[in-house]
């Protein structure tokens, strides 16, 4: 970034002269310091996976979630500063209970959607404001439009997608998420992919310890936004670890 | 303004004489801006009385659980308006609500009651609300209304299991609160409690059986309650969860209406 400094990157209100906003652009580097999230869209259902980095020891298992339910139908999973991501959240069940109380149905997606990353983008207006450090991925299931996922990130922008990852390994989970036949799978075989995905694109070197976390929002589950079962999550987490193990094992053979 | 004196509301031109601006008394003079007669009202009127309104819920406990039963009529004074109202809600997996009164009163507080419910879900602890803690705050939203003078005219019945152990409660519209084994309001409160009493004052009941005393309360009132109709909602709740069933058609038979004669 050649124009730090040139005093363009100071407000969140100022383009600099080749039309970019710093501020928003920092706050996509705080989203890319986190660990990986993915959202895979598939027959079925959504399914989010997080590898949640455990930066001390000193954490009960479980604590500092990354994936939050916004309402019944819908799943959030969120990469960056978490304390930016809860509030998030936060506005995101209020526009979903403030629906449900106006229009007495469940938000659609795409309005919620609509909502919140205006709401996002508010934030990327003004000089007395800093953009959220964060990017979410919503996710839901239901009869008459069948799966959903969105992605929102600090600028504002969100776009619905099939497949999607933010945070550290981005570029290496989405590869890994092209080879997936999306629209084939569904959501029992894609919870496999999505917590294999996380182990092979979890960097062992530089960050040490992290929980995976799985949930989704699919038929099976009536359109309910869950995380995923327990002995279901064990056994796709079994699998990752043993699909890693083969992988270190072939790149030692070729040695 | 001592020079200008009230000018909202002159004083009369003469004694007993017309205020200026007031010598016809036209209806629409008598807004509070008018310059005519004080019409300013420190107190506000409220709706008092229900509009749509259904009739009694019943609630029996048994040795694992609770029923609650009430039927599907919503009447419009005495004319039979509505025939599909079902007021047996599953609240969660712990709680059944049954409600009686003001319909739309009753639809207010349901969906107040099942977002409770989904922000509950969202903190995603696995804790859930139980029919005390319902029955406590249902007592305090009704007491709270019928003090500013507002009420919501309904009462409710909640069932549920507490901690392991069947829960029956019943809040009125004033927020008047009590537990019970047997629990019928409006009118049923006349004719169908000596009926549950009398079931469970024999001894612990089944479900069966208290499912058969409920229908046979629901029968006696469809016959005896002029604001009651043959189409009703059985709910149970016990340790393996809430089950609200759909319409159930009561079977009646008026053939020996013509042997009664009013004196």
């Amino acid at each position: 970034m050649s124009s730090i400094g040139t005093g363009y990157d100071l407000s969140a209100s100022q383009f600099s002269p080749d039309g970019r906003v710093f501020q928003v652009e920092y706050a996509a580097k705080a989203v890319e310091n986190s660990g990986t999230v993915i959202g895979l869209r598939g027959k079925d259902g959504v399914v989010f996976a997080v590898e949640k980095l455990v930066s001390s020891k000193l954490y009960e298992p479980g604590a500092n979630k990354r994936i939050f339910h916004v309402d019944e139908h819908v799943g959030m999973a969120v990469a960056g500063l978490i304390s930016d991501a809860r509030q998030i959240v936060e506005t995101a069940r209020s526009e979903a209970s403030n629906y449900r109380s106006q229009y007495g149905v469940p938000v659609p997606l795409k309005y919620l959607n609509e909502r919140v990353s205006m709401y996002m983008h508010a934030y990327t207006l003004y000089s007395a404001v800093r953009p959220y450090g964060c990017s979410v991925i919503m996710g839901t299931w239901t009869d008459y439009e069948g799966p959903q996922m969105y992605m929102l990130e600090p600028s504002g922008v969100s776009f619905s997608y099939f497949g999607c990852a933010v945070g550290k390994a981005k570029q290496a989970a989405k590869t890994e998420i092209e080879k997936l036949k999306l629209a084939d799978l569904t959501v029992k075989e894609l919870v496999k992919e999505a917590a294999r995905i996380i182990y092979i694109v979890h960097d062992e070197l530089k960050d040490k310890q992290f929980e995976l976390e799985l949930s989704w929002v699919c038929k099976d589950s009536n359109g309910r936004h869950q995380l995923v079962p327990k002995d279901m999550a064990v056994e796709a987490e079994n699998l990752a670890k043993q699909a890693l193990a083969d992988i270190e094992d072939s790149d030692e053979g070729d040695i | 303004m001592a020079f200008a004196g009230n000018f909202m509301n002159p004083a009369p031109l003469w004694h007993n004489g017309p205020s200026p601006g007031a010598f016809y008394s036209f209806p629409a003079n008598t807004t509070s801006m008018g310059p005519s007669r004080e019409t300013v009202s420190d107190f506000k009127a409220h709706s008092a009385t229900p509009i749509t309104t259904t009739t009694t819920v019943i609630g029996l406990k048994f040795d694992k659980g609770c029923v609650i039963a009430a039927d599907t009529l919503g009447s419009y004074g005495s004319l039979a308006r509505f025939r599909d109202c079902p007021r047996v809600l599953k609240v969660n997996d712990l709680i059944l609500l049954g409600s009686g009164g003001d319909y739309a009163d009753y639809q207010y507080l349901k969906d107040i009651i099942e977002q409770k419910i989904i922000d509950e879900q969202c903190i995603g602890d696995g804790l859930n609300l139980k029919p005390k803690s319902l029955h406590c705050w249902l007592t305090r939203v009704l007491y709270n209304k019928r003090s500013k003078m507002d009420p919501l005219w309904s009462n409710y019945i909640v069932a549920g299991i507490q901690d392991g152990e069947p829960f029956l409660g019943a809040v009125d519209k004033l927020g008047t609160a009590y537990e019970d084994a047997a629990i019928a309001t409006g009118l049923g409160a006349y004719m169908a409690t000596p009926l549950l009493r009398d079931a469970v004052d024999k001894g612990p009941i089944d479900e069966e059986t208290a499912k058969n005393v409920v229908q046979k309360c629901m029968e006696v009132l469809f016959y005896r309650d002029a604001r009651s109709f043959p189409r009703y909602q059985l709910g149970v709740v016990n340790t393996n969860g809430v089950t609200v069933s759909e319409t159930i058609e009561l079977k009646h038979d008026w053939t020996l209406a013509h042997m009664i004669h009013m004196k």
